[in-house]
């Protein structure tokens, strides 16, 4: 009973990097109706400019995190930038066509990066506080996971707001709703593409670092972030395509159980994978009894 | 010589494969108030589309058809862009944004005026229609039927458009807003130049001062709004149950 | 071809005439029968090329380092067409299709090796558990639509992937794969000679998916796929179910990723979970039928052989010592054949959308 906090935490803050993840992916096809497939890649260049920038600093003042969390942040939103700026914009009106170059782009960089570091990890240096525990009674906590948790926290509370407070907030829940008449209002939603994009794309890089840190030893590969995003769309899908509110519940939702199933299933019958493939079951469920996903509209 | 707020010539479109407009040419003068009438399915609605470009017009052989919205020369443009001339544009089904506001509705609508800082005036949105100011908070997917035709028309009043595109207005709605929508065109008809697709001939009669009738994706007859008085030219073109 | 079904459909114009110009058709046979017979010949080239020309390691047209990379490539050839039925034909983006192949190669591997079945039962086993479970997933999957669909089957996959991992049973051998063992094949199949014949088999297991996969397209279910995949309402307007429709190019489809995973295993003699199970291998089945251009069957056979030419032959030239001398920046991303080919890919998918077909077809005889 004992560990049961430790692991709803853990739970609650790897689905807090999931919410990151897939929001940016349920705003982006919401907006633009693209599947975004170059969206671990951002997640992965996150990390990677984390470690970069971590690694010209010493890390014995604990505020350095938050420069390496900017820089990935940064690193996130530019390269989704270029993304929608140089590819996806020249294909307005081919969104199949949208969503191949994204799959080609993941593809080419992916590669590239496996190129440059090789498939082995990388290691990002962090402050010594994050990589400890609070302990409290009995739970041993890591501060990652509450890192996590309150960058999902707050990035909700961040993405709720813009939302609802800003003119491009306005704009793109109307053009998720019906573009040409957002264009017939004469509004450019092609301003309102790139943004959603850079979000997206800035949430996605500061994901990649907290879950290296997080999730993973602080180290950092090439393939980290396509593996992450398999279950980012997972969530996009059982929340329902294009609700941020849908993301966060089914982020919650998925990161919950694939920590208590983890947990308990390697004690009992060694099946390591099962925590992953429960989320998996979990999906084809919500499929069968509800297609469209928890609150999406037509899926 | 009137000026004209809207020149097309031998505008051809097609959606999804078939042709809907087969040569429609229009001049609308401005000032007035033009209705366009035909039966369902000739193609009035897609003239106005095709005027905000948001469908593609072409000429005969395959090229962009020549047309001009307030002076300029639009073929090809964006939607956007041409909304910015100064054009109001109320689609037939209304399309207000179900999960924002009202209020939020007619900010978006601010949004999309020329120029940062464009004076939207609210206040004159909201003397026409006292029932938006009430419900501003109100999510707009929750307004009955007349009450999103309130704030469709009230969107495109925030600013000073001299020219507005409306399609079938009074659709669909109680004969309470039938005359209150009728009211608004009315006093709109006095600052603005109206392009106005509408089935009820009533409402036409009332509000225009030049009619274009369409048919199979051409204008068959254009000519002063009086002419409407002849119940054979109405059964003629509209059928008969005007 | 008459039948009901295709009267309704010309009559409601759902469809342009799919068919070709008599002569431009006859060309292409032509063309289709010159090449098979030119590649059922090649073991029998001695020819000497140059070392630039050729992927494998040796410079001998018949050599077995070119009959391997010839032979993978007929292999994805018929994943590809499948893939093509699926993707190109009725609009299905599906990105699970390595879930197949991974059943292919690992139940083939464990029916001959751990089961000691024969090579024929064995054969027939995989392929019905392909079957069965392709129509499970399938329902599933297809209850969601385009996107939801296409991450779904993403997440079956990926779901293999990890039931891999994990070795249950001790059957999978894990991350490091199973071997398969010989005994039970025929001594055709195994030892020095056997990549001749190997060749020869998969060049016949190409030729056969592709007659199926044509037969299948032209027929009467082909024409709604085709419907289905212009525009799913109005074929459902029409009175077609297109849930039946879809599953059955889904089956077969994925029964074709299957026949390619057990070719690959009786060809590379191994099976791991990176080598046949990871979204990697969806990715590049992905990108041939793009490259060669949906829907054109030999586009997929095309894009799937320069693919698998392009990356041996890339993964070749990075090897050569000459290579090592390239300044860094130059020399990382040109080791990367996957980078070589998304930023190929992507070019395409800009500049060239109908693919390698594209280029040489004109007007939309695909009836795009």
């Amino acid at each position: 009973m004992s560990t049961f906090v430790a692991i709803t935490i853990s739970g609650l803050a790897l689905g807090a990097v999931y919410f990151l993840v897939s929001s940016g992916l349920s705003l982006i096809y919401g907006l633009m109706d693209v599947l975004n497939f170059a969206h671990g890649v951002f997640l992965t260049l996150g990390g990677y400019a984390g470690w970069a920038v971590a690694a010209h600093m010493s890390q014995q003042q604990g505020w350095t995190f938050i420069v390496t969390a900017v820089a990935a942040t940064v690193a996130g939103a530019a390269v989704a930038t270029f993304t929608e700026v140089l590819l996806i914009r020249p294909l307005y009106g081919r969104p199949v066509g949208q969503i191949l170059v994204t799959i080609g782009l993941d593809l080419a960089l992916v590669g590239l990066l496996e190129g440059g570091f090789g498939s082995d990890s990388r290691s990002i240096a962090v402050p010594a506080w994050l990589t400890g525990v609070t302990v409290t009674g009995p739970e041993r906590i890591p501060n990652a996971d509450f890192v996590s948790l309150g960058t999902g926290l707050a990035v909700l509370g961040a993405l709720t707001w813009f939302l609802r407070a800003t003119r491009y907030g306005i704009i793109i829940r109307a053009g998720a709703e019906n573009r040409d008449m957002v264009r017939a209002l004469g509004i450019d939603v092609g301003r309102a593409f790139t943004i959603v994009f850079a979000v997206g794309g800035a949430a996605a890089g500061l994901a990649g670092l907290l879950n290296s840190v997080a999730f993973s030893s602080g180290l950092i590969g090439p393939t980290q972030g396509d593996t992450l995003l398999i279950f980012a769309f997972i969530v996009v899908v059982i929340g329902g395509l294009g609700s941020i509110n849908g993301a966060a519940i089914a982020a919650v939702v998925v990161g919950l159980v694939q920590s208590y199933v983890s947990f308990y299933a390697k004690s009992g019958a060694g099946l390591s994978q099962l925590g992953n493939m429960s989320v998996v079951i979990v999906l084809a469920i919500v499929l069968l009894v509800r297609p469209r996903g928890l609150l999406g509209r037509i899926a | 010589m009137t000026a004209l707020a809207v020149e097309a010539l031998d505008v051809h479109a097609s959606i999804g494969g078939s042709k809907v407009l087969q040569g429609i040419s229009l001049n609308v003068p401005s000032p007035g108030f033009t209705a366009i009438l035909g039966r369902n399915g000739v193609g009035k609605t897609t003239t106005l589309r095709t005027l905000i470009g948001q469908v593609k017009a072409t000429s005969k052989k395959g090229g962009t058809a020549p047309i001009r919205i307030l002076g300029h020369d639009v073929a090809g443009w964006p939607t956007h862009k041409i909304i910015r001339l100064g054009v109001g544009y109320i689609p037939e089904d209304r399309e207000v944004f179900a999960r924002l506001t009202v209020r939020e509705n007619l900010r978006l609508a601010e949004f999309g005026t020329a120029g940062v800082g464009r004076n939207a005036n609210y206040d004159q949105v909201y003397a026409l229609f006292p029932e938006l100011k009430q419900r501003s908070r109100q999510s707009a997917g929750t307004l009955s039927g007349g009450q999103q035709q309130m704030l469709a028309i009230g969107r495109v009043l925030l600013a000073d458009r001299p020219l507005l595109l409306i399609d079938e207005p009074t659709k669909g709605l109680s004969p309470k807003f039938v005359s209150e929508a009728v009211d608004v065109l009315e006093r709109v008809r006095e600052t603005a130049t109206v392009l106005m697709v509408e089935q009820n001939v009533h409402v036409v009669r009332r509000l225009a001062q030049q009619v274009v009738v369409l048919d199979h994706g051409q204008v068959a007859h254009a000519g002063p709004a009086s002419e409407l008085e002849d119940e054979s030219l109405v059964r003629r073109f509209l059928g008969v149950s005007q | 071809m008459n039948s009901p079904v295709l009267d309704k459909l010309k009559q409601r114009s759902v469809l342009r005439p799919v068919s070709q110009p008599p002569a431009a058709h006859r060309t292409r046979r032509i063309i289709l029968a010159i090449g098979l017979a030119i590649l059922a010949l090649i073991p029998f080239i001695g020819l000497s090329l140059p070392s630039w020309l050729l992927p494998g390691p040796v410079n001998i047209v018949n050599s077995v380092g070119t009959l391997d990379v010839l032979a993978l490539g007929f292999i994805f050839a018929v994943v590809a067409l499948g893939y093509d039925l699926l993707f190109g034909f009725t609009g299905l983006l599906s990105l699970g299709q390595v879930l197949y192949f991974a059943l292919g190669a690992y139940g083939l591997d464990i029916t001959l090796s751990d089961w000691n079945w024969p090579l024929v039962p064995a054969i027939l086993a995989t392929l019905t558990a392909g079957l069965v479970l392709a129509l499970l997933l399938g329902a599933v999957s297809l209850r969601g639509t385009g996107i939801a669909f296409a991450m779904v089957t993403l997440a079956f996959a990926q779901a293999m992937y990890y039931l891999i991992e994990d070795n249950p049973h001790n059957l999978t051998g894990g991350d490091t794969g199973l071997v398969v063992s010989t005994g039970r094949l025929p001594s055709a199949l195994i030892g020095v000679v056997s990549t001749r014949n190997l060749y020869w088999v998969a060049l016949a297991l190409l030729v056969a998916s592709y007659i199926v996969v044509s037969v299948a397209t032209r027929s009467a279910t082909g024409k709604v796929w085709l419907a289905i995949r212009e525009n799913e309402r109005r074929a459902e307007v029409l009175g077609f179910r297109p849930y039946r429709y879809k599953l059955a190019s889904f089956s077969l489809g994925s029964l074709l990723a299957v026949a390619g995973g057990m070719m690959y295993l009786l060809l590379v003699g191994t099976a791991s979970p990176d080598s046949v199970a990871s979204t990697t291998v969806t990715v590049s089945i992905l990108v041939m039928v793009v490259l060669g251009g949906p829907g054109t069957r030999w586009g997929a056979v095309a894009g799937a052989m320069v693919y698998v030419y392009l990356q041996q032959y890339l993964l070749k030239i990075a090897a050569e010592p000459s290579f090592a001398s390239m300044p860094a920046p130059l020399r990382v991303p040109l080791s990367q054949p996957d980078f070589l080919l998304g930023v190929i890919f992507v070019l395409f998918i800009l500049f060239v959308p109908g693919g390698l077909s594209g280029i040489r077809l004109r007007k939309g005889t695909r009836g795009q």
